[in-house]
């Protein structure tokens, strides 16, 4: 496994889609930090763009990526290595290169600024973790699209489909349902439908942090009360975490079933 | 030492093994033939591992194979034009082969033989389709192993390319190996074939020596046997 994993980030540190996004991303980063000297605006704004684009780009680099390497996964089953390796191998490459991309691009010129050195270094290793956590949810997400779709195009389709239903459709029928039922204490249901979404989860975790929950109303009180504390981190990390293992489980029980 | 039982896959409504029995103790070439949509990939997949039977067993070795992975370290194995990843350079590709599986390799006879001296350094993304499958037949063949399985080797290759092919694999069959080839050039099976299995309607319709499939036929060359196999299975509606 660990060999595939390492040969898998020589390929992908070298992609030229990789390159240019952590250009993107580096590029974002020096641009804000030049309009706003205020640390905690530059991460407000970063967490906004991160929130909706590593879910995307995750996801649909996922799935082309797997795509191209239709192949080279023939190639790696007709070796001595059993089909759980050469995926976990594939996988772990896959996230790691699109991780690391985050890391430089959104990592350098914030270090560069001195975010060591302010208090609030602790919300950017939120807003980094949250997108390099959601960077591999999505991508993982994309693996298994990609195994039960052969073709191509429908398999680009349900890809973006599933990125539009966690960053806008699940939110819009969230609204409608807190809509629908604004005559009953909805506070529990709210907390309990947040945990379905990595993309809500991800900037719920976000803004408790940045202690911006006070305009959010009574709602935003119960929010800060069961997420505002370690506790409450803990919980939005395991459920995050459960978003990386259960896909995976999921994408190797596909793997361990499929003709090639 | 690879042995077929009883095994049949479906691909949904599409049955495409139904029920192969196959025996191969003989040492040599064997050439697996068929018309398209016969099975001959799908057989050979199954016993690679990449597809799995929906019945049936395969062994290797007195021993099913079926959910195993280590056996495939002694069966070398040449697909299709193969993409590999287009960022490394097949140096870098020859190492990480050599990392998957240890045993002797002989990479620099291939690389004198397919004259890719000067294409080692390229990024994969760079090189010409002929070359990718020069690359392909060297990360598949350079490990020195009894059991070869190539699929349409000769794709893609140059003449003087297909010739060397063509007498390395002549030179392996001597050497108390089996070597499976599917390929669709039937001058190449005509040449170098020690038997031949042939494949229609995912059953085995003959199997046997390449003469014995003449005489069977009534025909002076392969390839006008072959057609006149697929003409009467079109005529007759062999299906069933």
């Amino acid at each position: 496994m660990l060999k595939i994993f390492k040969y898998t980030v020589y390929d992908l540190i070298r992609n030229r889609w990789l390159i240019f996004y952590t250009g993107f991303f580096l590029l974002l980063t020096i641009a804000l930090i030049f309009l706003s000297n205020d640390v905690s605006k530059v991460l407000i704004s970063l967490s906004n763009i991160t929130l909706m684009l590593t879910p995307l780009v995750g996801i649909l680099y996922g799935v082309m990526y797997y795509y191209n390497s239709e192949d080279y996964i023939r190639f790696l089953l007709s070796q001595p290595i059993s089909r759980t390796s050469i995926f976990s191998g594939i996988f772990g490459g896959m996230a790691t290169s699109l991780s690391l991309s985050l890391i430089v691009g959104l990592g350098t010129p914030l270090l560069i600024r001195g975010v060591l050195f302010v208090p609030e270094f602790i919300t950017f290793i939120i807003v980094l973790g949250m997108a390099v956590l959601l960077s591999i949810i999505f991508s993982s997400l994309a693996f298994i699209i990609a195994l039960y779709n052969s073709n191509r195009i429908k398999g680009f389709g349900v890809a973006i489909f599933t990125w539009l239903f966690f960053a806008v459709i699940y939110d819009g029928l969230f609204l409608l349902l807190l809509l629908i039922f604004k005559d009953y204490p909805l506070e529990n249901i709210t907390l309990g439908l947040t945990m379905f979404n990595p993309i809500d989860l991800a900037r719920i975790l976000t803004l408790m942090n940045l202690d911006i929950s006070a305009i959010m109303g009574y709602t935003g009180a119960v929010f800060k009360n069961f997420f505002g504390n370690p506790l409450g981190m803990m919980i939005i990390l395991i459920l995050l975490i459960c978003w990386i293992v259960l896909p995976f489980y999921w994408m190797l029980r596909k793997v361990n079933r499929k003709d090639f | 030492m690879i042995r077929f039982l009883n095994l049949e896959k479906r691909f949904g409504r599409n049955k495409v093994l139904k029920g192969i029995d196959l025996d191969l103790s003989q040492m040599g070439i064997t050439a697996v033939l068929g018309p398209n949509g016969s099975g001959k990939t799908t057989l050979l997949k199954c016993f690679l591992g990449m597809v799995i039977p929906t019945n049936g067993s395969i062994q290797f070795k007195n021993e099913s194979i079926l959910g195993r992975h280590l056996y495939r370290s002694e069966i070398s194995h040449v697909s299709q034009i193969v993409y590999f990843p287009e960022n490394l350079t097949p140096n870098e590709l020859i190492k990480m082969a050599k990392d998957l599986r240890p045993g002797t390799t002989r990479e620099k006879h291939f690389i004198e033989l397919f004259e890719l001296s000067s294409e080692m350094h390229k990024k994969m993304s760079t090189l010409s389709g002929g070359t990718r499958q020069k690359i392909n037949l060297l990360l598949g063949l350079m490990h020195d192993n009894k059991v070869i399985i190539l699929d349409e080797p000769s794709s893609g290759l140059d003449p003087v390319s297909f010739l060397n092919l063509k007498s390395f694999l002549k030179k392996e069959g001597k050497k108390n190996k089996q070597i499976l080839i599917t390929t669709h050039t039937m001058s190449f099976v005509e040449e170098i074939a020690d038997h031949i299995v042939f494949l229609l309607n995912g059953q085995i319709y003959f199997q046997g020596k390449l003469n014995d499939l003449l005489s069977q036929e009534n025909r002076k060359d392969l390839e006008s046997a072959i057609a006149n196999i697929i003409q009467q299975k079109k005529s007759t509606g062999l299906d069933a």
